[in-house]
């Protein structure tokens, strides 16, 4: 087996860092050896959040090559576009049916792309629109949106779907254990 | 494939634990990405005192005398805060330690949250100490033990370099050490001619430490830390730090000379390495230091020529170098692309200083922090950045180069934590030489930009006891500061009015624009805003704050996002329609 790429993009704030570090946490537990790349620090004020899973045997770069990625997880629809390069050509991408606006288009300076759902499909015939906030309305809880995208990709990999809960299980508080178990589910069942 | 035991952890974290296993008694740092969380994690562990320091060159001088008195001791901090400590690190090296002293200095290649991309690695020669670089986090856990080890065998201070990805890249970690202090160990020895450096003794401990710069060498060559990995004797890639796992990826099948120990370097075995390959390509992030040490072994190598100068590198970077040929981007619409910059949260005091900022036409010495991100439009109020305190001495020599009043329009701001690390000494420096510069501390009660840690005004320790507070305004009248006020920024008029007189003054100020961070208190926030439409005309004034929850509409009118509207009261008081008011709960 080599190595395998989940690139994940999105808003700070979406809980884009939370939803990478439950991926790798459950890709542990099945037995891979993983590796996580992000940055913190400045990038986190409303900035693009990014970060880079990959599991295998052997995991050396933190980093995904650019055009690696077997998995492209965009949490927010302009973020899905601005990283596609990261994305293999026979790539999935998993993107969230939610646009955030930025601060240069709030601003009147730039526009959002109109139809940015064709857009990605149009350069990757893999794209998969998942309604990440439609399920957390109906797991009880809009900050669930994570949860419910980490359910969705969740199929694509070599876990199973206990090790998944367990995992959910140990890194939420008590009280939002269920939420965030249903949100994933829902997302599981697509 | 991984052993359950084995834990998934951070570069950052692994040396938090290593520092923990190893028997590190004291360990001190000033926030700094990417090195913040080491200390973050240190101050779980009841074992070790830690302690956020003002600056780093206190830090360090700290751990200095924590080493001193026998214990193990750690200073963290990132690239440009050894600058900072760059004074007692270089004379540290000749007084050496009792207990072993590690400076950890966590560099940050492609700038993600600094302000220049310096490669530290130059540090380390140029203080004579030696230097270890984990490739992962691992590494980073064995290392701070080994670190320890050689500091103590061989009485010299310790420097360990990660960088970004090493720092805030997670791997398993199998953790393998559990030692307990020696107790013999601890307690000040007097030993005047090791450390007191006085030109009689420190001539002394010169000598010392070239003497045990050729013990290391040494050591160096026959040490673990630097090995050779035989593959493919056609390419033989010699690499150190995160830079090896990128080589391993792009090129698996070549030869590897693995650095972990690159301060002094194994000169033998690199010619070893050397001979046994076709060719050598040196394989480093930022500058040529490798390569321009192995081109004075006279080994002829590939290295920069290939590789920039500038920024991370990555796999298909270091693939391209190389082989001439790889990924080119696919995707042809980048430009179109809105960029998604960093921007000030919504409610931040610092906004509503901004704006007014802006509203006087002010020249802006700018500092390090959150209110940097002000450069940004539609506020760009930021007209300097240099380094940690800058804003205050740079301020007052633009008085210097052009006059004081009645024109001058030259502020310089900067925050709480900023202020406390290096603002003090400049902003008596105003005083003493009869500046009339007027300083702005944007005091929000925290150091936000790292992540919300205490300082020496906040009342609290890293440990989270309570503690003295430095009294911002006594301080400032203490320097000799003619003018001391302390002002709201969500009163934009008061604030105003008091920006307006500093500046006019004809006397030194000092403008205390005290308002607590507004993440620091997420349970009570009050309801959001909203824009009645009727009454808005579209001036598009509120917008001018940045504030990422005010949008335009179709119609060109205003809208506030009520989900990230943090219901401040900043663009409602720019309004002059009354447009703004608090959204009616449901």
């Amino acid at each position: 087996m080599r190595t395998r790429n989940v690139f994940l993009a999105g808003v700070g704030g979406q809980g884009v860092l939370l939803a990478g570090e439950i991926l790798c946490l459950g890709l542990v537990e099945a037995g891979f050896d993983v590796k996580k790349s992000e940055v913190h620090g400045m990038a986190q004020r409303g900035g693009s959040v990014t970060s880079h899973v990959r599991y295998g045997p052997k995991v050396f770069s933190p980093l995904i090559p650019r055009g690696e990625a077997d998995i492209l997880m965009a949490f927010e629809a302009l973020e899905g576009l601005r990283w596609l390069d990261f994305l293999k050509k026979e790539g999935l991408i998993l993107v969230n049916r939610q646009e955030i606006k930025p601060t240069t288009v709030t601003s009147g300076r730039m526009k959002y792309p109109e139809n940015i759902y064709d857009l990605i499909r149009e350069q990757h015939p893999q794209t998969r629109v998942v309604d990440g906030l439609g399920i957390a309305r109906r797991a009880g809880n809009v900050r669930s949106v994570n949860s419910a995208l980490v359910g969705a990709v969740s199929r694509e990999l070599e876990v199973p779907e206990n090790t998944w809960k367990r995992v959910i299980k140990g890194r939420f508080p008590e009280k939002l254990v269920s939420v965030n178990l249903q949100a994933f589910e829902l997302g599981r069942a697509g | 494939m991984a052993s359950p035991e084995k834990q998934f952890l951070s570069g950052n974290e692994a040396l938090a634990f290593a520092a923990l296993d190893f028997g590190v008694k004291f360990a001190t740092a000033y926030p700094g990405t990417p090195s913040t969380e080491i200390l973050e994690n240190i101050a779980e562990f009841d074992e070790i005192q830690a302690e956020w320091a003002p600056n780093e060159k206190v830090a360090l001088e700290v751990a200095v005398g924590a080493s001193l008195g026998g214990v193990r001791a750690l200073a963290s901090m990132k690239h440009v805060g050894l600058n900072v400590a760059a004074d007692p690190f270089f004379t540290a090296s000749y007084i050496g330690v009792k207990g072993g002293l590690v400076v950890v200095s966590a560099d940050d290649p492609g700038m993600h949250s600094s302000q220049n991309e310096q490669d530290n690695r130059h540090y380390a020669v140029a203080a004579k100490v030696p230097m270890l670089e984990p490739a992962d986090s691992q590494e980073a856990y064995e290392f701070i033990g080994l670190a320890l080890a050689m500091s103590e065998q061989y009485d010299t201070p310790v420097m360990l370099r990660v960088t970004t990805r090493v720092s805030h890249s997670k791997g398993l970690v199998e953790r393998t050490a559990t030692r307990s202090l020696d107790p013999s160990r601890v307690g000040f020895e007097k030993n005047t001619a090791k450390y007191v450096m006085v030109p009689m003794f420190a001539r002394q401990r010169h000598l010392a430490v070239e003497e045990r710069l050729l013990e290391l060498r040494k050591f160096s060559e026959a040490s673990p830390l630097n090995r050779i990995e035989w593959g493919n004797r056609e390419l033989g890639i010699i690499t150190s730090g995160v830079a090896y796992q990128y080589a391993r990826e792009a090129f698996p099948e070549a030869s590897f000379l693995k650095l972990g120990l690159t301060n002094p370097l194994p000169d033998k075995t690199i010619r070893e390495f050397a001979q046994g390959v076709q060719q050598v390509f040196v394989v480093e992030e930022l500058d040529p230091y490798l390569e321009t040490r192995i081109k004075a072994l006279q080994i002829p190598v590939m290295g920069k020529d290939r590789l920039p100068l500038c920024g991370e590198l990555s796999p298909e970077i270091v693939s391209q170098a190389l082989r001439g040929t790889g990924s080119e981007p696919r995707h042809a619409q980048a430009a179109a692309i809105p960029g998604r910059p960093p921007s000030l949260c919504p409610g931040c005091p610092h906004s509503g200083a901004f704006y007014a900022i802006k509203k006087l036409k002010l020249t802006v010495m700018g500092d390090i922090g959150c209110y940097t991100l002000s450069v940004a439009p539609p506020l760009e109020t930021m007209d300097s950045c240099l380094c940690m305190g800058a804003s205050i001495g740079m301020a007052h020599g633009l008085e210097k180069a052009y006059g004081a009043a009645p024109e001058k329009r030259t502020i310089a701001v900067l925050g709480d934590s900023t202020f406390l690390h290096s603002g003090i000494a400049p902003l008596m420096n105003i005083a003493y030489n009869k500046g009339t510069s007027t300083v702005l501390v944007l005091d929000n009660r925290t150091t936000a930009m790292t992540g919300f840690q205490d300082h020496a005004a906040t009342g609290r320790t890293l440990k989270g006891e309570q503690t003295p507070e430095v009294d911002l305004e006594a301080l400032g009248k203490a320097l000799g500061i003619a003018s001391v006020r302390v002002v709201d920024p969500y009163d934009l008029k008061a604030f105003e009015k008091c920006l307006q007189e500093e500046v006019k003054a004809s006397h030194s100020s000092l403008i205390i624009a005290r308002r607590p961070c507004l993440l620091l208190r997420k349970k009570d926030r009050p309801p959001p805003k909203q824009v009645d439409a009727d009454k808005c005309v579209a001036c598009n004034l509120c917008l001018q704050t940045g504030c990422p929850a005010i949008s335009l509409t179709a119609e060109g009118k205003a809208q506030i996002d009520s989900v990230i509207c943090n219901g401040c009261p900043i663009c409602e008081q720019i309004c002059k329609l009354d447009a703004i008011s608090e959204l009616a709960s449901d």
